[in-house]
Formats: structure tokens, C-alpha cells, sequence
């Protein structure tokens, strides 16, 4: 996947509290990209936070020396966020459930990936620099609601 | 200070200012249990002023849903913008929530 400069190219602490203040850059790009306006409010901040907060809470483990990086590039086919994590990994895909189904709606966890993989056209892992990494992408022809 | 805490009668009203996430979760859920603690029972959630909930914010609302049934309280939700609402109808939890278009109908539920 061919990837371009990067338009926003952020490292910050694995403190939660972050979180937000990525969302609102990364939406506020989202909209100068042009994308809807339901993709930049709803779908990119909610993958991504989940993205970010996998990173620090479940990749770095909240360490205070450990950092989270998060790229956004735009080219020709995607809008790509790449967040990685200095942790020894995890899958993303372990204990997946169906969030939606009538036993596991009481759960408490369960719909991060789940709304990663609703809200973003894909999703990714792999290892960059030595870092474990998420990757979203959205295609850029349009919305995935 | 995220979130602001208003009384109405024996309606406990929750204002979440912003959105409702990983970083601020746990606020959210102690001021609930205090109120629970200190024998509150119904409680109103007002979505008015937030964008978006990641998925640790619906955990917390269902975490609190049942906490509040098993003390045989009731929560109810209300003001949710049309992205608030996709979310909650693609969760399924618009299921498990009484959902309300303004607080005043919400109120009214009660």
C-alpha cells in the first residue's frame, strides 16, 4: 500500500487522558480531507479512540516511559491511521465476540473491535520499527455507514 | 469537570459535557454509585452536549444500567444527536435503554 507524507505524525504519553485531544486533531483532519460529516464525527473518532486506548491500556500498559504513536496519511485510494505501541503485543482479535447478541449485550467490554471493524472499510496489525501497530483505513470514496 | 449533577424531585440529572470516553469513564461511574449509595434510584442521563461515546462509555452505561436495576432504580437516557443514535442502534443497546428525545420527555417518563 503506497503511503504518502504524513499529515499528522503525533507521540504522546501512555496517559488516557490524550486520548481526546488525538480525536479532535485526527477529526478536524478528517474534515479538512473532506470526508462526511458522519465519518469525521462518529467513525474516525470512535475507531481511532478505541485504537489509542488499545495502545496505552493494553499494549503499553498505562508505563509512563512507554510512548503511543499515531500517523495519519492521506493517498490516492485511503485515509490511513497507524497507532503503535512499544508493548509486547496482543491480538486484536482475541476473546472476539458479538456484542449485538442477547447474551453478551449486559457485558461491559467486548465492542471495541467491533466498532473498529463497523466504522473503518479495514483493519490491520503489523510491526513497524519495532513497534506493534494498529492500522485503520478508510477508503476514501466515501463513507462506510 | 466533565460532568455536572443536578437533582429534580428524586430524579438524580446527569449533564455529560462532552464526550464520553476512556478518560473519563470512571468519573462518571463513581458520581453514579455515590448517588446510588446515597439512596437515589432514578437517574437521567442527558447526551445533549457530546459528539461521540467510545466503546468503554457504553460499557460504563450498561455496567451502570444494571447496577441501578438490581437496587430497583431506573436510568433513562436522553438528547442523543443522530450519530449517538446510529451508535447505539448498531450496538443493539438502544434495546436496553429507554431512550428519550429531550429531558423534559424523559422527565416526564419517569
Amino acid at each position: 500500500m503506497s503511503q504518502g507524507s504524513p499529515l499528522l505524525d503525533l507521540e504522546i504519553t501512555s496517559d488516557i487522558r490524550e486520548v481526546e485531544r488525538v480525536i479532535r486533531l485526527a477529526s478536524d483532519l478528517c474534515e479538512t480531507l473532506g470526508f462526511p460529516d458522519t465519518v469525521c464525527r462518529l467513525n474516525v473518532p470512535v475507531a481511532l479512540s478505541e485504537a489509542v486506548s488499545n495502545a496505552i491500556i493494553k499494549g503499553n500498559r498505562e508505563k509512563p516511559d512507554k510512548t503511543v504513536t499515531i500517523k495519519a496519511v492521506f493517498n490516492t485510494r485511503h485515509l490511513i491511521f497507524d497507532v503503535g505501541d512499544e508493548g509486547d503485543g496482543f491480538d486484536l482479535r482475541e476473546s472476539v465476540t458479538d456484542p449485538t447478541l442477547e447474551d453478551n449485550l449486559l457485558l461491559e467490554g467486548g465492542r471495541g473491535l467491533f466498532l473498529m471493524t463497523r466504522f473503518m472499510d479495514r483493519i490491520e496489525q503489523l510491526t513497524i520499527d519495532r513497534r506493534n501497530v494498529v492500522r485503520l483505513i478508510l477508503n476514501r470514496t466515501g463513507s462506510t455507514m | 469537570m466533565t460532568f455536572s449533577i443536578k437533582k429534580q424531585d428524586d430524579i438524580v440529572l446527569i449533564d455529560v459535557e462532552g464526550q464520553l470516553i476512556v478518560g473519563n469513564r470512571q468519573e462518571l461511574k463513581q458520581k453514579v454509585l455515590d448517588e446510588i449509595e446515597a439512596g437515589a434510584r432514578k437517574f437521567l442521563i442527558n447526551f445533549s452536549q457530546t459528539g461521540y461515546i467510545d466503546s468503554s462509555g457504553l460499557g460504563v452505561l450498561v455496567s451502570l444500567s444494571k447496577k441501578i436495576r438490581e437496587h430497583g432504580g431506573e436510568l433513562r437516557l436522553s438528547d442523543l444527536n443522530d450519530d449517538l443514535k446510529t451508535l447505539f442502534e448498531l450496538t443493539k443497546l438502544d434495546t436496553l435503554f429507554m431512550i428519550s428525545e429531550s429531558r423534559e420527555k424523559a422527565l416526564e417518563s419517569f
